[in-house]
């Protein structure tokens, strides 16, 4: 296959995926059990006449099939509709949270996969050392921890106990420079370190098991064989080879950037997407729940597509499968 | 043929032959120490999670008859100190383990079946369109986000211990079932399948009595770790306050709403996430030794 048609093939792959999910979203409001006007009627206690109000606001007395066509136009031309709370459209809505959840999650990818990679390159390559087993069973107690709770108890030590850090939020506001540089870092510091040592496990294991696997390669052996020094061996010929599913990996979770965060941004009071997303769950707010659905879907069909792409470019045997 | 005649009930039945080879991994099994650890504490819970009924009372649970003073640290009266409401947080740890215990159990058990389903089928029929179409579906699970799909699927379906569970089952089979379906793949491929096809075996009998039976240890390991990822995301949804009834990560976001990690209630907030831990833990340690001893590719190393 040639490396056009892989790319286009890949392309129309994550095109169709994009078609799925925004059906998907569609039908997930308007077909399943549950009924969402309903739902938020009898918590909010409105009045028979405001839910029919409410169903022609949203288009939900349509038929079905236009319903559909006026949902994909609107998406297509990036309207998602308008919070049933406060009115505001939801693209404005998450346009405006973006930026902290960018900086929290992108930052924490950054620190942990930089972090795990070194973890797994140590550990795989001493196999069975001090430090690799080390490394394996806290990799393993940090995976089976649910991240919210760990976020909570770095907020009770270093918070609650040693009054360190602040409990959450993003910054005090009416700050400007260095000042407000340093209150950001001050508040960013413990979601970010939750962030980090959540992640870390995941590419330290995926590190560690390709550096095995490459280490027993016989390109390796004959880079032994015609004597090339131990240390030139692991930096010149495993890790660039080892590295590539890490590599992907990386990609692939700057994909989840976007709903990445959703549970430690809670637990922090960061007021990014996911402090959105949990408010909305809170009040029924329906439209921003689909719309943070539907562009943390799209985030990573995106992250997928560049992964596919480069690694296409970096590994060529792929192409040719 | 000569010796059938003589000793007919000789003949190894396929169950005593699988008993046989349960046994062997039995022993394989025993001298894993991973594998042990992880039973033992699992043990440990399921015990606890049996008893719960004998050990604490539904009005030991409620917070209109809690006796003991609200946020009271630990002491000979409550080991692990109480909650807002003066309810004991062991107690709540106790009747917390059944229900972790359950919802992480029967939502890996549907995504079991979900998964062993769509692995089998898209297997089997592999380089059909029914393989293409459930492959896309398996991909497409595969690369939505879990968290905002079961955000989005809790909220609508409504937040209660059925919900919960379907929902994890729905955002977790797809592994499972692209698993399933590589190693129904290989396992089409050897000559007993042909036999029996030869034979006159239809596609429901090869299925269920050769695809399945050689698929299982996969579908099993696979399953047990998945209970495991199940627990953690019960209380991933609690957290976001989309769970129900008294579980393990109910305790902990009613412990950080009400305020523990602020106020420093430490043994409010710390137990229930130990126990998270320990269980996950274990349920993960089993299912890699199960792993090592099941999956041929892993024992060769």
């Amino acid at each position: 296959m040639g490396s056009r048609r892989y790319l286009l093939s890949k392309c129309l792959q994550a095109l169709v995926t994009l078609w799925f999910v925004l059906t998907f979203n569609f039908f997930l409001f308007r077909v399943l059990p549950g009924d969402p006007i309903g739902m938020l009627a009898r918590s909010e206690k409105l009045s028979p006449a405001d839910v029919a109000a409410l169903r022609h606001d949203q288009g939900l007395d349509l038929p079905m099939a236009q319903q559909y066509v006026v949902y994909m136009k609107n998406v297509v031309t990036g309207n998602l509709g308008e919070s049933l709370r406060t009115g505001l459209p939801v693209r404005d809505l998450i346009g405006s949270r973006m930026w902290p959840t960018f900086l929290l999650v992108g930052l924490g990818t950054i620190l942990a996969s930089w972090l795990g990679v070194v973890i797994g390159i140590r550990g795989g390559w001493r196999r069975g050392s001090r430090f690799d087993t080390t490394s394996q069973y806290s990799s393993l107690v940090l995976y089976a921890m649910p991240e919210g709770w760990l976020g909570m108890l770095l907020l009770l030590v270093f918070s609650g106990w040693l009054h360190w850090f602040p409990a959450g939020g993003y910054a005090t506001p009416y700050q400007s420079g260095v000042t407000h540089l340093v209150d950001l870092l001050d508040h960013l510091f413990l979601p970010l370190l939750t962030l980090t040592l959540g992640y870390i496990g995941g590419y330290a294991i995926v590190m560690r098991s390709s550096m095995i696997d490459t280490i027993n390669e016989d390109f390796v052996h004959t880079a032994r064989a015609k004597g090339v020094p131990e240390r030139l061996v692991r930096s010149k010929h495993v890790v660039p080879n080892a590295f590539l599913p890490s590599f992907t990996l990386i990609i692939l979770s700057f994909g989840f950037v976007l709903g990445g965060a959703i549970v430690i941004e809670t637990v922090f009071s960061w007021p990014g997407l996911g402090l959105l997303t949990y408010n909305a769950i809170q009040t029924l707010d329906f439209p921003v729940i689909q719309g943070v659905f539907l562009i943390a879907s799209a985030a990573v069909i995106v992250a997928n597509l560049l992964a596919d792409i480069t690694y296409g470019y970096l590994d060529p045997r792929i192409k040719q499968a | 043929m000569v010796q059938a005649q003589v000793a007919p009930t000789r003949r190894v039945s396929p169950w005593s032959r699988r008993m046989a080879t349960l046994a062997a991994h039995w022993s394989t099994f025993r001298s894993s120490r991973r594998g042990m650890t992880g039973l033992a504490i699992l043990t440990f819970f399921v015990a606890i999670a049996i008893a719960s009924s004998w050990l604490v009372s539904p009005d030991d649970l409620d917070p209109a008859l809690a006796t003991l003073p609200p946020h009271m640290p630990p002491s000979t009266q409550a080991w692990l100190g109480t909650d807002n409401f003066g309810r004991s947080v062991l107690d709540l740890l106790i009747a917390g383990a059944r229900v972790s215990l359950v919802v992480g159990i029967v939502a890996a058990l549907g995504a079991m079946v979900i998964g062993a389903v769509v692995g089998i089928s898209a297997g089997y029929f592999a380089g059909t369109k029914i393989d293409t179409l459930l492959n896309a579906f398996t991909n497409w699970f595969l690369v939505i986000p879990w968290l905002a799909l079961a955000i989005a699927l809790a909220t609508i379906l409504g937040a209660n211990l059925r919900n919960v569970i379907i929902v994890i089952a729905i955002t977790s089979w797809a592994s499972t079932a692209r698993l399933v379906r590589a190693q129904a793949l290989s396992v089409r491929e050897r000559s007993y399948i042909e036999r029996s096809r030869a034979l006159g075996g239809t596609n429901w009998h090869t299925v269920t009595h050769h695809i399945l039976p050689n698929v299982f240890p996969v579908i099993f390991a696979n399953t047990i770790l998945t209970v495991g990822l199940a627990i953690l995301a019960e209380t991933t949804l609690a957290i976001l306050g989309l769970s129900a009834g008294i579980s393990w990560g109910r305790i902990i976001e009613d412990a950080f709403t009400g305020g523990a990690s602020t106020a420093g209630w430490w043994w409010w907030l710390i137990p229930p996430g130990i126990c998270i831990v320990l269980v996950t833990l274990a349920f993960t340690m089993i299912g890699f030794a199960l792993d090592e001893i099941l999956s041929p590719r892993l024992r060769q190393r």
